[in-house]
């Protein structure tokens, strides 16, 4: 048994228990020494999956390949923007608890098992590992009602789809008689062989995935959960959840189901035209801009699954493309709006940021840089993003999608460009206090990494390129 | 090289006037442009003197590259031969005359004229360019600069109405004609691979038999591209269809009239035939177009010019009237008559220009003839000046009309085309009416009972001498340059003088069968002339009644003429009206129902979803989980259908 491929898991998982320990012995306030314990264990795990090798183990149930080493550098990185997010906020809001960087490892732990997971077992394991944690980190301001809401509806869905993707699980199981990718790939390697309700336990299944990346019909409570949920989780929660479960739905539909394209292409593109559509039309009317940041990240996996639908290596790799520039874009916004206080109190209306231009140049810049990257505005990363999903796409043959996008894009550019008017063009109500150095330096960093995406995408993409092929076997 | 010189000096007069005008004030604006003119003067006259009569050798002066792309070169150079050097004398002379005078008649402006004189040189230097121009493309550019400044100076009253619409109109007018030039300059590019005149006129002869196929018929590449130029020409020269826009920019100040609409731009048509005689003289079917046109419409303008009674616009038909004889010169093969036409009118004209500037002047801005009359006693310096330009213009020996016009109608007899039968007879009545109205403009200015009332007719003054004395200049050029003239353009050793610079067929005798003709032919434009003379002598001044009842008698006759044939009406109506009505159409159904309709209704139709999907979003965990469910069912079945 070849335990080691799972090294940096253990380890994580090993590190999470010490911190948990430590915190409780330690006699000082432990959180920022927590947090940045926690930063490095991930920093640290980073750099096992980087020296890993490839291999199955445990009975094949985990397996670590590019892709997983693709998406657990990501998920890593992810998780670590979202704790530095999280410093400053969590001490202003009273929310500096020792539990908070514990929680977020343990997600953590979930999304890398969920990203090795060769069985839906395993599958099911991270998935519900990374929830439950997710769980109590989106109800952590306990004290207030909204975050309350917001942890108790994501629980009481999250349940739901839970529910919901192991009645697939069973499903699949009773039809191909396994649990293991390879097994079913094998089983379903003749397309005649998909019986009725085989199907229906892939779309359970996809419901289930759907519902973790926030993909129409099943996005309602992201919304409500990203309003209600302390800030800096819903950071978190709107980047390294959404790439692991992403990485699990590539997964799944490519490796055991993917001689069934043909019949579950329709299905992906259904859904990402409605979540392109719904993402684009609903933040129209949004005044408060988490709210507005929970349908632009609807839309934004709209544009991902575009790549899930083409089937391709160069589909998938698009895909992966798309995730990167999504996070840090993600992550730099989600710092300029917690970075949002006057005399030292959070707000969030779009209103709020008017004058910004002036009072606070270089933050506004930065977040005018989000704005045209969201937007697809070149030469801004999310412009290749885009791209890289929608030539694919053409080039495949699903011109739908690809105009469909390049439509919800437009009007998209519409509440994207409206915030960058508000900063500039209108009268500002009262300044803004000037954000701390933690988000400021993460701010920047980010920025620059969406301005000068054009100029270095090489490894990037090759690495996705590498990831991509390892599914197609 | 004082060639350049010639060409440039306007052009920084202009921009030390137009760029710091308002900075050193108008006083130095004037004195710096007439400085530059007087330069520019000294410098063409010397560049034309050493060319033609100290032996100097033509050429280029090559000032740059312009374009290069491909096989596609057009340079920046000034060719420097007889007709570009007569042209470049004679516009720098007349313009700095124009300067000078503008001092004074521009003197009772309230606003600072400094404007007015940069214009005034910027339209110099881009008809200078223009006869300088080594290559189309070169002349195009001074061709559109004088259609530009042309616009800038008839507009020069921006807060006139009137002016702005004659400004707009002398634009439009001038582009339709422009389109076919440039069209042409394309053919001929497309024929020879170049556009540069040395190119073009060496490859004439290989290029005889090209064909163009247009319109599903062959038409000979010359022919065409000879048709193509004249109607550019049309455009700028105002001929029959084309030339709607020059009475009206008449609006301008009156020096802008004299120089632009007399002396100079106008002229560039005329200007253009004979720079491209190599090619026109092998174009048959279209020089034949030229004469008709021409001759057409020198005698359509004399008609109008008689019933006229705006003192400006009766010269203006006038001009309109003697470009249709220079292009019936050109026409029937002799170019050099024309040129010379060209330059013997540029001097009575202007002069005739600047004499009703100094009438209207001393009349306190009135330029209706009809409430003229009984001033020659008070202006008496301008009286005899306007003699002596109607002379000329009539063609009375000696005076220098007397010597083109004859020549011209000369050549249209000694054509013995059919064609050029059809100039002659035209420009024959012509001569007639040209003479008649000219008399009649006189008269009724002149004198008769004084029909302005008191309070003018106690400011009628004469002008200053800033302004008398250019035009006893022109006065001496209109007397003088006949017969001083003669000799070198159509003499016999016209070939030595024109050096090649326009260039005659084999085959083209016209201009020494001019020396074979019948007395009687030399004679006839006098004997109409003064027949002219005498006729409005007995309309107006001996029997004032004849034209009433005339024109009771004929009054739709009169109508027509009074009119102007109706050709302002009939545009509106064919184009003008069509046009609004399409651009409204295009605007209001078009723009701002259609095209503003699609994105604002998408814009509507996105609020309106958005709202709808909103309004989803109750924040009932039931509702959510209900949807969850509904999509979960909606894809099972499409999963199952569509599998």
């Amino acid at each position: 048994m070849n335990w080691t491929a799972a090294i940096p898991e253990i380890f994580l998982a090993l590190s999470g228990l010490a911190i948990l320990m430590l915190g409780v012995f330690v006699r000082r306030e432990p959180t920022f020494l927590c947090s940045m314990l926690a930063v490095g264990a991930l920093l640290l795990t980073a750099v096992l999956v980087l020296g890993g090798s490839d291999g199955a183990a445990y009975g094949g149930q985990f397996v670590v390949d590019p892709f997983s080493s693709f998406v657990k550098l990501l998920v890593l990185a992810a998780a670590a923007l979202a704790l530095v997010l999280s410093l400053d906020y969590n001490r202003r809001e009273g929310l500096a608890r020792l539990e908070y960087p514990v929680l977020m490892l343990f997600a953590t732990l979930g999304m890398l098992v969920m990203a090795s997971a060769s069985n839906l077992m395993t599958l099911y394991l991270g998935l519900e590992l990374q929830s439950l944690a997710i769980y109590v980190l989106a109800a952590f301001a306990r004290d207030t009602l909204r975050s309350s809401e917001a942890g108790l509806k994501y629980f009481v869905l999250g349940a739901l789809a839970s529910g919901l993707l192991l009645y697939g699980i069973s499903l699949v199981y009773g039809f191909t008689g396994g649990v293991g990718f390879a097994g079913m790939a094998q089983a379903l390697a003749d397309p005649v062989h998909a019986s009725p309700g085989l199907i229906a336990g892939i779309v359970f299944i996809v419901a289930g995935l759907a519902f973790k990346i926030s993909a129409v019909p099943f996005h309602m409570w992201t919304p409500d959960v990203y309003e209600g949920a302390p800030s800096p989780v819903t950071a978190f929660l709107a980047t390294a959840p959404k790439v692991a479960a992403m990485a699990l739905l590539l997964r799944v539909m490519v490796t055991p189901f993917g001689h069934l394209l043909g019949s579950w292409q329709l299905l992906i593109e259904l859904v990402s035209i409605a979540s392109m559509v719904l993402g684009a039309l609903a933040a129209i009317g949004q005044t408060n801009i988490k709210r507005l940041m929970a349908y632009s990240s609807i839309g934004h996996m709209g544009y991902a699954l575009i790549g899930l639908a083409c089937g391709t290596p160069e589909g998938i790799r698009g895909v992966l493309v798309y995730l990167v520039i999504y996070v840090f874009m993600n992550a730099g916004t989600f710092a300029c709006i917690i970075a949002m206080r006057r005399r030292g109190l959070a707000v969030e209306k779009i209103a709020d940021l008017g004058g910004l231009g002036r009072s606070d140049p270089g933050l506004a810049l930065a977040m005018a840089v989000f704005m045209f990257s969201m937007a697809g505005i070149p030469p801004m990363s999310g412009f290749f993003g885009k791209l890289y999903v929608f030539l694919p796409a053409v080039q495949s043959g699903l011109w739908t999608l690809a105009v469909i996008g390049v439509l919800t894009s437009v009007v998209g550019a519409y509440y994207y460009l409206r915030v960058v008017k508000v900063m500039y063009f209108d009268p500002g109500v009262e300044e803004l206090d000037a954000p701390p150095a933690s988000l400021s330096v993460l701010a920047t960093g980010t920025a620059l990494f969406t301005t000068l995406f054009f100029v270095f995408p090489g490894p990037f993409i090759g690495a996705a390129q590498a990831a991509a092929r390892v599914l197609f076997g | 090289m004082i060639y350049a010189v010639a060409v440039f000096a306007p052009l920084f007069g202009s921009l030390v006037a137009g760029l710091s005008g308002r900075l050193i004030g108008d006083r130095a604006a004037q004195a710096v442009t007439i400085l530059c003119m007087i330069l520019a003067a000294i410098c063409g006259s010397t560049a034309f003197v050493q060319l033609v009569f100290q032996g100097g050798s033509p050429g280029t002066v090559a000032l740059g590259t312009w374009l290069d792309v491909g096989q596609f070169q057009a340079p920046w150079a000034l060719r420097y031969d007889t007709l570009s050097a007569v042209m470049v004398a004679m516009v720098t002379f007349v313009a700095t005359l124009i300067h000078i005078y503008s001092v004074g008649y521009m003197g009772h402006e309230k606003n600072p004229v400094s404007r007015f004189f940069s214009y005034l040189s910027l339209f110099t230097f881009a008809m200078l360019m223009l006869v300088t121009a080594d290559n189309l493309l070169q002349l195009f550019f001074g061709w559109e600069g004088v259609g530009l400044a042309s616009y800038l100076l008839i507009g020069y009253w921006f807060d006139k109405p009137s002016a702005c619409a004659a400004a707009i109109k002398a634009f439009v007018v001038n582009r339709i004609g422009d389109l076919f030039f440039a069209v042409g300059i394309a053919l001929v590019f497309f024929l020879f691979g170049s556009i540069e005149f040395s190119a073009i006129f060496a490859a004439i002869g290989q290029h005889q038999n090209a064909i163009y196929h247009v319109l599903g018929a062959d038409f000979r590449a010359y022919e065409v591209i000879g048709v193509l130029l004249f109607l550019g020409a049309m455009g700028k020269s105002a001929q029959l269809g084309l030339h709607v826009w020059l009475p009206d920019a008449m609006e301008g100040p009156t020096p802008v009239s004299a120089l632009i609409h007399a002396a100079t731009m106008v002229t560039a048509g005329v200007f253009l035939m004979a720079r491209m005689s190599p090619l026109l003289d092998y174009a048959p079917g279209a020089l034949a177009f030229i004469t008709v046109i021409g001759g057409s419409t020198a005698l359509f303008a004399a008609t109008i010019g008689c019933a006229q009674n705006d003192i400006k616009r009766v010269i203006a038909y006038s001009t309109c009237s003697q470009l249709g004889y220079m292009f019936v010169a050109a026409g029937v093969g002799a170019y050099q008559v024309s040129i010379f036409h060209l330059i013997t009118h540029a001097f009575f004209k202007a002069l005739l220009f600047l004499g009703a500037g100094s009438v209207i002047h001393a009349m306190s801005d009135e330029q209706d003839m009809r409430r003229m009359g009984g001033i020659w006693r008070k202006i008496p310096a301008t009286y005899a000046l306007m003699w002596v330009g109607s002379l000329a213009l009539a063609g009375i020996f000696p005076f220098a009309g007397y010597f083109s016009k004859d020549a011209i109608l000369e050549a249209a007899y000694a054509s013995g085309s059919a064609v050029g039968l059809y100039g002659w007879v035209c420009g024959m009545l012509a001569a007639f009416l040209t003479a008649f109205y000219s008399w009649r403009l006189l008269i009724m200015t002149f004198h008769g009972a004084p029909r302005a009332d008191h309070h003018v007719m106690e400011h009628v003054h004469e002008s200053p001498p800033v302004m008398i004395l250019p035009l006893v200049v022109l006065a001496i050029g209109a007397l003088v340059a006949g017969f001083a003239l003669k000799g070198l353009f159509i003499g016999p050793d016209w070939a030595a003088f024109w050096a090649g610079s326009i260039a005659n067929a084999p085959d083209n005798h016209v201009l020494a069968a001019m020396e074979e003709l019948p007395v009687w032919v030399g004679f006839a434009p006098l004997v109409v002339g003064l027949a002219g003379i005498g006729t409005a002598y007995l309309f107006y001044m001996v029997d004032p009644e004849i034209p009433v009842r005339l024109a009771a008698r004929f009054g739709g006759v009169y109508r027509l003429l009074l009119n102007k044939w109706y050709f302002d009406e009939f545009y509106d109506w064919l184009i003008v009206r069509p046009y609004f009505a399409l651009a409204r159409l295009l605007w209001q159904v078009g723009d701002a129902t259609l095209i503003d309709g699609m994105p604002n209704g998408a814009a509507a139709l996105a609020a309106d979803g958005s709202r709808r999907i909103v309004k989803l979003q109750t924040g009932s965990i039931a509702v959510y989980a209900f949807s969850m469910l509904i999509g979960l069912v909606v894809l099972v079945s499409v999963f199952l259908l569509f599998r």
